[in-house]
């Protein structure tokens, strides 16, 4: 049965692959000659096997979405960078594209992340501190400045108002004489996570899910290949959460907005090929590879049993990970470059689609150029001279591993049967049931760390007497009055009417239940800046209150 | 003036930072408590209205309680509120986070949060909440709502310091709610199901109003949204109504009665308390002979 | 004084960062180890803490931010204190504040830091401490 199945494999789903892509050597080999197979599988494949393993871009994908995995393509080597101001972070990028990113990945500072203008009395004190800040078309425009949107795929965490941020990409590529059908990159856009680990909601989520469809229905029209969510366990985990819960929790988060769009009346496959994830990747290597396949494999079972999808792309899990930020310490921060290697390797041994590395210095601040380079280097390395990246899946087989993907796989399930029974994922999060969950496990790690039974190198064991403070990266406190300033110079120049008019169909149409973007893509051109049209959002679908 | 003259002062001037102080010193057992509770005004105690709300973790109490603050506001009504949540046993300590969904009123000089804990005291409610009752009455306070976890005893406690209490249910909160709350059924004087857009609300409705009946009462079950703020006014006005016919039948003034007597036992039995102690202390009880029969020497003695 | 009285203290997040992990951390911490903490959530103003640390009449309140807006929030609320007339209520900070803003912080009435990485027991000994002092110098001893 074995040889048929891996033949069956090698010319469907193997061949067509090969067919759009060569893989990227015409051999692979070991130093000293001998080659390094694409897949190792048991001397004897049965039923067991394709059942739970099954092969590389096959249903149920646990060992990876696509066939040749990274001998076709490495993943995605996209860092995480945006501060101060739009001209600021364009050079960071304009740096970045040239060092060997493949793809740009924007950090908005809070007040844009919570729909606030820079020049709002909540904005004050936190503009451009933890990312760029949008207020208004024209900072897009000086962020994307000489980068061209046909060339690079651009991830952007933002979600309560990513459909108005969205918009202002698309304004910019067209402006560009990129159409939408052409760009390519993610919207976070994932605002079940943000009730319970994140914190940076605006409208409760009702509303919230009815924004999401709208960008669904609205991209799967124009804007193809663009990544409408990026459904994320990174902050849970960061929150708190165990691995286990991790996954149970995004999964859930992702079939309560399947579930959303489906109500709406979208078609399955027409918007499922588009749902991206984001997971986290802690040091706890072994365990985080079990993850990575367990979440691939109850993805495409939930998609096939529970939805029904009938296209292949619905049912793979393709995911970005990074690596924690919560493992970071202040103390001896070089150890914190060993501790994102051993997370790397892990998300790449877990068949991750792209990759952000964190800097040595982030428990201090935001990272500066040199940090960041090596922070870049630790992919390139594992990449390059690790040969991890050379056959796929590697792991698969080890008892150990084995065992935990199932382990995973089974106490997530039990975890999101218990969410359907209380109602669903939103009712779990008016209850506090989620934020309770998270809240007992990182509570629970946390005692451990004080108690010692869990070591942290460099803080409650191997500790150093550290005189030497590394140069950080200050965030000019100048920033903010420069971009008020810049706020009130597009208010001035921009034609009012225009921005009131516009505005005024935003509220038309979120009252009414007409698709959003056009209305947001008309504003947006007009100037009209971030925090009026949330305003205006504001007034008409309320405020969430935690 | 003395510090405790100038503080009574303040009180009666309405400042929070007095309202705030004399409830600590009350709370504490400070020398002083005594002379600022003689000191507090009458006639504003008698006049207020309290409200109890109560109710399972989950009903959406405080979400409630702010709605119904915000209603009270719109008719320019001082309020006090008194946060109630239960100290641990083992350490003493307790995490007070009911006023997370009361933040919004934070900047309004016109209402007053005060979060208390159990403190462990006998009867499981603190009776420094009877006194921080009658001090943010006697500093203005109209209306004032306490809310409670109820689960244990502390929500019979409640029932005795409020004029009014109100249970507050919801759909969902599992099937042994209703034998669990078989007392206080009989007890709260209104019931509310909140989360009424949620489906099983109308099937609560129903029961709780069937075991009403079978109580003798006829009043109906409240429903409200307090999310949305559906129903609250309507139950503001139910309050309203209940007040009135409390205070015309005397039933307010006989709750009142009851409640102050019972408040005299529980400031007694706390003063009593650490000198009993001292006492059991004092004698070095081998663990032998009646506990009952040496108790009763003790108090004899007393 | 009666073996009830407590300890009361306030632990808030002033403006937009919602990582409340940390925060919610040492609230649970201190309830541990005997204190009666008052936690107020996150997005708030400095004028909201201050307003309900006044309220509640705590002994001490506890800051913490991730973001970096500690520069502006944190010495914020202290003058926020000072307009309700609570300039007595000492403040402490923590979270992802670099040790080159300790000083400026320090200057505008911040009375600790903690960074991450510090052990609880002595975030914990440190409530304590301002605790005390703020009772005694109420002459509550």
């Amino acid at each position: 049965m074995g040889n048929s199945k891996i033949k069956e494999w090698q010319e469907n789903e193997l061949a067509q692959s090969l067919a759009r892509f060569p893989e990227r050597k015409k051999k692979f080999v070991h130093h000293g000659g001998d080659e390094i197979p694409r897949l190792a599988v048991p001397a004897d494949i049965d039923g067991k096997y394709v059942k739970a393993l099954g092969f590389p871009g096959q249903y149920p994908y646990t060992r990876g979405v696509q066939p040749t995995m990274y001998r076709g393509r490495l993943w995605t080597m996209r860092q995480y960078a945006g501060f101060s101001s739009a001209a600021e972070s364009n050079h960071r990028y304009r740096y970045l594209l040239e060092k060997g990113t493949t793809g740009l990945s924007v950090a908005f500072d809070l007040p844009t992340q919570i729909g606030y203008d820079s020049d709002h009395a909540m904005s004050i004190g936190e503009v451009g501190k933890v990312g760029v800040a949008i207020d208004s078309l024209a900072d897009m425009e000086m962020l994307f400045d000489s980068i061209p949107l046909d060339q690079v795929s651009t991830s952007m965490t933002i979600n309560s108002p990513a459909a108005v941020l969205l918009a202002m990409y698309v304004a910019v590529a067209e402006k560009q004489g990129v159409s939408p059908g052409k760009i390519k990159g993610t919207i976070q856009n994932d605002v079940l996570k943000e009730y319970v680990a994140r914190g940076t909601y605006i409208f409760p989520p009702a509303p919230s899910l009815r924004i999401i469809t709208d960008i669904f229905q609205w991209c799967a029209r124009e804007a193809p290949s663009f990544n409408t969510i990026s459904i994320s366990g990174y902050h849970i985990r960061e929150a708190g959460s165990t691995a286990m819960q991790e996954v149970a929790f995004t999964l859930a988060n992702g079939i309560t907005y399947v579930q959303a769009a489906l109500d709406a009346g979208l078609e399955l496959d027409t918007f499922a090929g588009r749902l991206a994830f984001f997971f986290n990747a802690t040091s706890d290597l072994l365990e985080e590879v079990a993850k990575f396949r367990a979440a691939r494999r109850m993805w495409a079972k939930i998609m096939k049993e529970r939805f029904g999808a009938k296209n292949p792309a619905s049912m793979m899990l393709r995911f970005h990970t990074q690596t924690a930020g919560h493992t970071l310490t202040a103390q001896q921060i070089d150890n914190n470059i060993v501790r994102v290697a051993i997370q790397a390797l892990a998300a790449v041994l877990g068949g991750t689609q792209s990759l952000h590395t964190n800097s040595r210095d982030e428990a201090l601040s935001l990272p500066t150029e040199d940090s960041v380079r090596t922070a870049l280097r630790t992919q390139q390395i594992i990449a390059h001279e690790s040969g991890v990246a050379d056959t796929v899946d590697p792991l698969a087989g080890s008892y150990f591993v084995e065992e935990l993907t199932d382990q995973i796989e089974r106490q997530a399930f039990e975890l999101i049967e218990k969410i359907d029974g209380a109602g669903g994922v939103v009712r779990c999060i008016e209850n506090g049931f989620i934020q309770r969950q998270i809240e007992s496990s990182a509570y629970e790690y946390q005692r451990g760390i004080e108690s010692n039974e869990r070591i942290i190198v460099g803080v409650n064991r191997f500790e150093e007497n550290e005189k030497n403070r590394p140069p950080l990266l200050r965030v000019d406190l100048a920033v903010e009055a420069a971009q008020i300033g810049r706020l009130s110079q597009v208010k001035e120049k921009r034609d009012n009417e225009t921005v009131a008019a516009t505005l005024a169909r935003v509220e038309e149409a979120a009252r009414g239940s007409e698709n959003l973007m056009p209305v947001l893509l008309e504003a947006v051109k007009a100037y009209a800046t971030l925090g009026e049209i949330c305003n205006v959002l504001r007034r008409v679908f309320g405020e969430y209150r935690e | 003036m003395s510090e405790t003259a100038l503080l009574i002062q303040a009180l009666a001037d309405r400042k929070p930072r007095a309202i705030a102080r004399a409830i600590t010193l009350v709370e504490d057992g400070a020398d002083c408590a005594d002379e600022i509770l003689s000191a507090l005004d009458p006639e504003r105690i008698a006049n207020a209205t309290v409200v109890g709300v109560t109710g399972p973790p989950g009903a959406g109490k405080s979400t409630l309680t702010s709605t119904l603050i915000a209603e009270y506001r719109k008719q320019g009504i001082r309020l006090g509120i008194i946060a109630i949540d239960p100290s641990s046993p083992i350490t003493g300590g307790a995490l007070l986070g009911d006023r997370i969904r009361m933040m919004d009123h934070a900047l309004d000089p016109d209402v007053i949060v005060r979060s208390m804990a159990t403190r462990g005291r006998l009867g499981g409610l603190c009776a420094a909440a009877g006194a921080a009752v009658r001090i943010m009455a006697a500093a203005g306070c109209s209306h004032i709502i306490i809310e409670t976890v109820g689960v244990g005893q502390s929500e019979m406690d409640i029932i005795r310091l409020a004029d009014i209490t109100s249970l507050v249910l919801a759909p969902g909160l599992g099937d042994d709610i209703q034998a669990m709350k078989a007392g206080l059924l009989e007890v709260a004087d209104l019931l509310v199901v909140n989360k009424a857009d949620c489906s099983g609300a109308d099937t609560l409705v129903m029961d709780l109003e069937g075991m009403l009946r079978q109580g003798g009462r006829n009043d109906r079950v409240s429903t409200t949204v307090a999310t949305s703020g559906k129903g609250v006014a309507e139950l503001m006005s139910r309050i309203a109504e209940l007040n009135d016919i409390l205070r015309k039948s005397g039933e307010k003034t006989r709750r009142r009665q009851q409640a102050f007597e019972l408040e005299v036992l529980d400031w007694a039995q706390e003063l009593l308390r650490p000198r009993i102690l001292t006492k059991i202390g004092n004698r070095g009880y081998a663990a032998t002979g009646d506990p009952r029969r040496l108790a009763r020497e003790l108090v004899d003695a007393f | 004084m009666t073996d009830t009285r407590k300890k009361r203290i306030l632990i808030a997040k002033p403006g937009l960062d919602g990582h409340d992990r940390g925060a919610k951390f040492i609230a649970r911490a201190l309830r541990d180890a005997g204190f009666e903490v008052v936690y107020t959530g996150i997005r708030r103003t400095p004028e909201e803490i201050a307003a309900a640390a006044v309220q509640e009449d705590v002994a001490c309140v506890g800051l913490s931010s991730l973001s970096g807006a500690h520069l502006r929030l944190f010495p914020a609320v202290v003058e926020a204190l000072a307009a309700a007339g609570a300039e007595d209520i000492p403040v402490l900070g923590g979270g992802v504040i670099p040790e080159e803003d300790w000083e400026y912080l320090k200057s505008s009435g911040i009375r600790d830091i903690f960074t991450a990485g510090t052990a609880i027991g002595v975030i914990i000994s440190a409530f304590d401490s301002a605790c005390d002092d703020h009772y005694q110098r109420r002459g509550q001893g």
